[in-house]
């Protein structure tokens, strides 16, 4: 039950700094995405995001900052296994299945329906 | 020596060209707004039946175009020139529609101040004995602009309330040497300033400094002060941006404004969910077209100050850092008794 309250606080402060950074500084949605992926990447290689995701779950895993996370779980896997070359190899390793899904998805999505005024 | 027709930046015609008539083209969302119905067409399709919002904008300009040569009983052959422009890569709109009407066409490229351009070297060409009838037509589209600008409406930025939504639109003038009761005395052509913006959702403020400046130079240039003109109207620098422009200039020491106004500030109701207000070559177009050329006719005003507003980006040099210059040009229209 606890991990609900974590996930609703991270999750939380994520989206609430996200948003102040776009409403208080003059920077782009662009910029808050390479930011967290970043941020999410760093931490990650420093072990820290997957005690985040231990403890508050989808407050986690939901954010964009959990695409920099799988794309050095991938990375930190594929070198284990393979040495150097997982630098490579590693990137797409987990996170392949999420970007496949998302252009299938959005291509689908993009035959059916047209922006709105 | 030769006795330019030029003082400071600002041109004197001579033999004052007229606003003859002009035909105004809007969307669903512009027809719902105060000035609504208007206008002289509203589509309650944005799409205009085609099958791709360029080729929507197309149709709809066409629409302003031929809408303007009915109005006047004229066909495209008694048009001279064709000066136009508008928002998107290469002006591929402008471009499509002159291959429509088969006449000598200049494609002109000013952001949102191309409404600008057009009159001005309309009113250059006419005042040039270079010709007896010139169209000058600009249109912008929501749907279109928003890629050309920033990130395509697909993508789901938010909408931060000081944003200014493009209007879809498209106006069409038929300029001539004589007749019709509006005439372009002046034109003060304004020079590219920038103050260091990079915000892109906020192009109002962006053209706020370029809109003074050339405001400035025109009041220096024909002797004026501010209150000589019955309406100083900007194209589209929103309710922030004209709120912004009165404040600048009060302290350049023009003083209360209160004839100041901008046609972004009245195209939307504030319940329309717009931001601060129309942007888009179509704003000033549609608004002056259906608005205020009518009311110069009646007599309700008798000299306004244009000043047709754009801001000079492009997606790239946003990514790359730059920030964002302005332009502003301005026009004198007065109501002439002949």
């Amino acid at each position: 039950m606890e991990v609900y309250l974590w996930a609703f606080l991270i999750g939380g402060l994520i989206c609430g700094l996200g948003q102040l950074f776009l409403e208080y500084t003059p920077y782009l949605p662009g910029h808050l995405l390479v930011l967290l992926v970043v941020s999410g990447a760093v931490l990650s290689a420093l072990g820290i995001y997957e005690k985040l995701i231990e403890l508050a779950g989808a407050g986690v895993t939901v954010p964009v900052s959990n695409f920099g996370n799988i794309l050095a779980q991938g990375v930190i896997f594929e070198v284990k296994r393979d040495g150097m070359i997982g630098l490579f190899r590693g990137i797409m390793e987990i996170a392949g299945g999420g970007l496949t899904a998302t252009i299938v998805i959005g291509f689908l999505i993009s035959l059916i329906f047209r922006t709105k005024e | 020596m030769i006795n330019l027709k030029k003082t400071g930046d600002t041109v004197f015609f001579s033999t004052t060209p007229r606003i003859f008539s002009s035909f105004s083209v809007v969307g669903k969302k512009e027809g719902r707004g105060p000035l609504g119905s208007i206008f002289d067409y509203i589509s309650q399709d944005s799409l205009f039946s085609q099958n791709t919002w360029e080729k929507a904008e197309m149709e709809m300009s066409k629409k302003a175009v031929q809408g303007v040569l009915d109005k006047t009983n004229l066909m495209p052959e008694d048009i001279d020139f064709l000066l136009g422009g508008d928002l998107l890569n290469q002006i591929v709109v402008a471009n499509f529609v002159a291959r429509h009407f088969q006449r000598p066409y200049l494609g002109l490229f000013g952001a949102c101040a191309t409404l600008g351009e057009s009159l001005f070297l309309g009113s250059t060409l006419l005042d040039g004995d270079f010709g007896d009838q010139v169209i000058a037509f600009v249109s912008s589209h929501y749907q279109t602009a928003e890629r050309q600008y920033r990130t395509p409406i697909e993508y789901g930025d938010q909408y931060p309330p000081w944003k200014q939504w493009t209007v879809t639109g498209s106006a069409a003038f038929l300029l001539q040497k004589e007749g019709g009761s509006v005439g372009i005395t002046q034109a003060t052509v304004g020079t590219v300033l920038d103050w260091g913006i990079i915000d892109t959702n906020d192009l109002g403020g962006a053209m706020v400094p370029a809109a003074a400046q050339t405001i400035l130079t025109n009041l220096e240039d024909t002797g004026r002060s501010p209150g000589d003109y019955d309406l100083i109207l900007t194209g589209d620098l929103g309710i922030r941006g004209r709120d912004l422009l009165r404040k600048l200039l009060k302290k350049e020491g023009l003083g209360e404004l209160d004839n100041l106004n901008d046609c972004g500030a009245r195209i939307f109701a504030p319940d329309q969910k717009a931001g601060s207000g129309g942007s888009g070559c179509a704003t000033s177009a549609v608004v002056l077209s259906s608005y205020y050329l009518p009311r110069l006719e009646k007599g309700d005003l008798n000299r306004i100050l244009l000043v047709v507003t754009g801001a000079l980006l492009n997606p790239t040099t946003s990514l790359q850092g730059e920030t964002i210059p302005g332009i502003a040009h301005a026009l004198v229209l007065e109501r002439m008794v002949d």
